[in-house]
């Protein structure tokens, strides 16, 4: 019996990396997810003063897109996220994360603005504060202020289709 | 003469003191804390590394946050429960102990453990004679064998022997 | 042309691989001599085809023929020769072919020296390589061929990774490679003896020098591997339980504990089929750890581009290969009788524990590695399992070992007494524990570093353990000595009295006392310290005062540098002046720390230059990070004694014999079936 320990033990890891090969050992999931979204008082883009919070957003939902002009990954999934915003009408909260705001605006002067506000985070710290670990990463808050669902990575139509767009229910078009 | 000298020797004392750039500001203790701490810290931007091996903003930003936290007076529990907070058990390069990590931690233990009491189990099965083969005697080739070993030693006796 | 003949060279050898698995195969199952005499033809043939292989890919990276997928994507044109050379085996492609050609260079080692075994005994073992060789260059050929041509030829080549550029990068992975694939003789032979029901003393005396050969060379690779990590990563780190690591040394530690049961079953023909399980479980480690490496699995600092095709055939490969050797064993090891009594206080008792300790601890290495996956497959999430938990379990787990090592040396084979066991270790005992008092001090006097009390007791401790394990080891040479003289021999033939398989012994056990010291000091008493300064500014670490003499710019074949100056000196004296630089190599716009090391058997001082403070300025303030890194030498000394003591043990004259005139059983050998 004890002979066919070695059989069993190689059985288990092979199916342990069955299932490993198909995961991303990169992507940390957020513990954030079914949390209040963490709060900050940042001012917008263009000068306004450090007024913007996550209470703005109360009782609708939103995406919130950590981007920056400096960020590769942001430019993939910009066209994307002008498309959702423009033609679906989802409501995107940018927050141009450790970014001079000239670069910011520039950036968005020159790719179009896919954002109903930018809240200026220069330093970071709100970034922290959500765990954002690399841009471009979106959040999902729901109407009760809650972190619903956080992509890492640029955004992607499978995720917006799959994860994303339940979650918004009937709001978007 | 002497107050020059220890002039000049406070002069590089200063010097020195004020260049320590990460750990400006943490005494000794602090100091060590601080290393401590963000060595075990993993940087989730980077392949494989802990936040005081890189150099990747995130980790720049990290140990900057540790280092306030730790002068703010906060305890290593609250520093890590801030980090773990945001960042989930992925930060931590000592994962804590709880349900899903308990095999993770006593599982070598345990394995010791067994593989002792196989090894002195092996001993003890090793001291037991071997079993013999249990075959049906023939009680004719015993008294053949018996006869054939008196006949060689009456031969044996008979044979001169040399002085 | 020459790829092309790279390439078709390499379908050649797949072909003669399976000619080398499959008419041996045939022919045990025919009771046909001839074909299976087939092996060794076949596999010389295979060995000269991927030599070719290997040579035409060189050739090309030789002559910077971009056209070459693989050269193009690493090498350059102002790469040097040196590293033009050794990119061949520096991303995955090129490192599979070197493994190719590693496996077959073993195959044709053993097709020339094992004529003298049992002639089904080497054909079953030949076919079991060949089909090994199948597997990969069936791999090789469908999922990394090196030999792909691209159209339109590039004009220059995206350069060899700038951390690969690095003489200890031009001899790790062959050594490594070596190991890995070494092993797979100790495995073709313990199929060959389950298959056959043949493990006697001429079979052990036959694996043996295979399996030490194999692991020397591992014991180098990884030695090799931490001094590159060391010298190139600049964090100063030598070990980091990285999963690439971690990968090569569990078939070390597996093939640890084989050498060492394999003594036992030589000895006293015991522990049979637990030396054929070690037998396939090192070398499924080393499959395992290529299968980590390549697949993408598992986040390392230096794992290769990773495919999950790549995976997905390496894991059916692993699963074929290991899968039937474990099915193999299963069925065939229970006749596998060991006969004979074992007493825990013996040498052979003594070496059952080694063992227990050893497998348990490379458990806890592959758990660790593994524990992350298991964790994510599960959905409980992620986890991260660094350093912090190995070395909490690994070093409890090894310091028995070191006692071992101790008590075994003065312990007989059979019987051993505690009596007399306990008299011949008193004086290593205390004189080691002197030690353990004197020296952690006087190294504290001799550079004053701020270390914890926790920190101070391991110290102390390792140091009893690494001087314990190093005086008995020195002791049993001694005593050996001591009674040949006494018996009127010569000091010269007394030492030559003393077969080479006990001084490889020796050498390797005082590796792992110097490695244990090392270890323990350079952990325990180490320090680092990050600063800024601007030129002509100091810091003192350590007892040393490094002074910043600026920054200049300069260049090298295929990077820019800016390059620092940094004095050192100690109570007013110079002690030596490094030039750490910060490398720009343009071809991958990528930055590399290229660290400034003052080495000395004792210390290391060791400088990382960092970033300027204000980028517009850089005749300003600069970081650096500065090491003092006591005896970190002896960690790699330790390495490197494991590697002479592993040539020296295979070189010893009964081996030899053993090839030359097989005396097929010895009184403990047993016939199986």
């Amino acid at each position: 019996m004890r002979f066919l320990i070695p059989i069993a033990v190689l059985v288990a890891l092979i199916a342990l990396f069955a299932v490993g090969l198909s995961r991303d050992p990169r992507e940390v999931p957020s513990p954030l997810i079914g949390k209040p979204a963490p709060a900050f008082a940042l001012p917008g883009l263009g000068g306004t003063p450090a007024a913007a919070s996550p209470a703005d957003w109360r009782g609708r939902t939103v995406l919130v897109n950590y981007f920056a002009s400096w960020c590769a990954g942001c430019r993939v999934e910009h066209p994307l996220l002008m498309q959702l915003a423009q033609q679906q009408g989802v409501e995107i909260v940018g927050m141009a994360y450790k970014d001079a705001e000239a670069d910011t605006r520039q950036w968005l002067e020159r790719h179009g603005n896919p954002y109903r506000s930018v809240i200026v985070d220069a330093a970071g710290g709100a970034g922290l504060d959500w765990g954002v670990y690399g841009v471009p990463e979106t959040f999902v808050v729901g109407p009760d202020g809650r972190i619903l669902h956080k992509q890492i990575g640029p955004m992607t139509v499978e995720a917006w289709e799959q994860k994303i767009r339940p979650l918004l229910g009937g709001m978007a078009r | 003469m002497n107050r020059i000298l220890l002039a000049a020797g406070l002069g590089l004392a200063l010097l020195s003191a004020s260049l320590r750039a990460d750990v400006d500001g943490l005494d000794p203790q602090q100091e060590a804390r601080y290393q401590g701490l963000i060595a075990e810290l993993r940087c989730l931007v980077c392949q494989n590394q802990t936040i005081a091996e890189s150099s990747a903003p995130l980790a720049v930003d990290l140990r900057n946050q540790v280092k306030t936290q730790i002068l703010a007076g906060r305890s290593q529990a609250e520093i890590v429960g801030y980090l773990t907070e945001r960042y989930g058990d992925f930060v931590l390069y000592r994962p804590p102990f709880k349900a899903s990590t308990a095999l993770l931690w006593l599982g070598p233990f345990l394995l010791l453990l067994g593989g002792l009491v196989w090894a002195l189990r092996y001993v003890r099965g090793s001291r037991r004679p071997a079993p013999v083969a249990q075959r049906p005697v023939d009680p004719e080739a015993v008294q053949r064998l018996l006869a054939e070993t008196q006949a060689q030693l009456a031969a044996q006796d008979a044979a001169p022997r040399k002085p | 042309m020459t790829p092309e003949l790279g390439h078709f060279a390499l379908i050649l050898a797949l072909v003669a691989a399976l000619a080398q698995t499959l008419v041996p195969a045939w022919g045990l199952w025919r009771g046909n001599a001839r074909a299976q005499a087939v092996a060794g033809s076949a596999a010389q043939a295979q060995f000269f085809l991927v030599a070719v292989s290997f040579a035409a890919l060189t050739w090309a990276f030789v002559q910077k023929d971009f056209s070459v997928v693989y050269v193009a994507d690493n090498s350059h044109s102002k790469l040097p020769l040196v590293y033009r050379i050794s990119a061949v085996w520096g991303a995955h492609e090129g490192s599979l072919l070197l493994w190719g050609l590693m496996l077959t260079g073993w195959t044709l080692a053993v097709s020339l020296f094992n004529r003298r075994l049992p002639a089904e005994l080497s054909a079953t073992a030949m076919a079991v390589l060949g089909a090994v060789s199948s597997g990969f260059l069936l791999f090789m050929l469908l999922t990394s061929n090196p030999f792909e041509r691209q159209f339109p030829v590039p004009l220059e080549g995206r350069d060899l990774n700038p951390l690969l550029q690095d003489p200890g990068l031009i001899i790790h992975p062959p050594m490594l490679y070596m190991g890995y694939v070494g092993f797979s003789v100790a495995f073709a032979y313990a199929i060959a003896a389950l298959i056959t029901g043949k493990l006697d003393a001429a079979w052990v005396r036959w694996t043996r020098p295979w399996t030490t050969a194999a692991w020397a060379f591992l014991s180098m690779g990884i030695t090799l591997g931490s001094w590159w990590a060391y010298n190139e990563l600049g964090w100063g780190g030598w070990w980091f339980w990285d999963p690439v690591e971690n990968a090569s040394f569990m078939p070390w530690l597996a093939g640890t504990a084989l050498i060492h049961s394999l003594a036992v079953t030589e000895k006293r023909g015991l522990l049979k089929s637990w030396t054929v399980l070690l037998a396939i479980l090192a070398f499924a480690l080393s499959l395992l750890g290529t299968f980590l490496v390549r697949s993408g699995v598992l986040v390392s600092v230096h794992a290769f581009a990773s495919d999950p095709a790549r995976g997905v055939f390496i894991l059916g490969f692993l699963t074929v290969v290991i899968g039937s050797a474990l099915v193999l064993y299963a069925w065939r090891a229970p006749k596998l009788a060991s006969e004979g009594e074992l007493r825990l206080f013996s040498r052979e008792g003594l070496l059952l524990l080694n063992n227990v300790f050893l497998v348990t601890a490379c458990f806890g290495v592959l758990l660790g590695t593994l524990y992350p996956l298991v964790v994510d497959a599960l959905g409980l999430g992620k986890i991260s399992v660094g350093p912090p938990y190995f070395n909490s379990i690994f070093f409890p787990l090894i310091a028995p070992l070191f006692v071992l090592v101790a008590v075994g040396a003065v312990t007989p084979w059979k019987r051993g007494e505690f009596g007399p066991a306990l008299r011949r270790l008193r004086a290593p005992a205390l004189a080691a524990l002197a030690a353990a008092v004197v020296l952690p001090s006087l190294a504290l006097w001799l550079a004053p570093v701020t270390a914890s009390f926790a920190s101070k007791l391991t110290v102390a401790v390792a140091t009893w353990l690494a001087l314990f394990t190093l005086g008995s080891a020195g002791l049993e040479v001694w005593q050996r000595l001591v009674s040949r003289r006494r018996q009127g021999v010569a000091l010269g033939p007394a030492l030559r009295g003393i077969p080479l398989g006990s001084w490889g012994m020796t050498l390797a056990h005082l590796g792992l006392g110097f490695w244990m010291l090392g270890v323990a000091y350079v952990t325990g008493y180490g320090v680092e310290r990050d600063v800024r300064l601007a030129p002509g500014a100091r810091a003192e670490l350590a007892g040393y005062q490094f002074i910043f003499d600026g920054v200049r710019e300069s260049e090298g074949p295929n990077f820019t540098a800016d390059s620092a100056g940094v004095r050192i000196e100690r109570a007013g004296q110079p002690v030596a002046a490094l030039a750490p630089e910060k490398r720009f190599y343009p071809s991958q716009g990528s930055v590399m720390t290229e660290s400034g090391v003052d080495a000395r058997l004792h210390r290391d001082l060791y400088v990382a230059l960092g970033e300027p403070l204000d980028p517009q300025n850089p005749a300003g303030d600069w970081s650096l990070r500065l090491y003092y890194k006591p005896m970190i030498r002896f960690v790699w000394l330790g390495g490197v004694l494991m590697f002479l003591g592993g040539l020296l043990a295979l070189s010893d004259r009964r081996y030899r014999l053993a090839a030359r005139a097989s005396e097929p059983l010895t009184a403990n050998a047993t016939r199986a079936v």
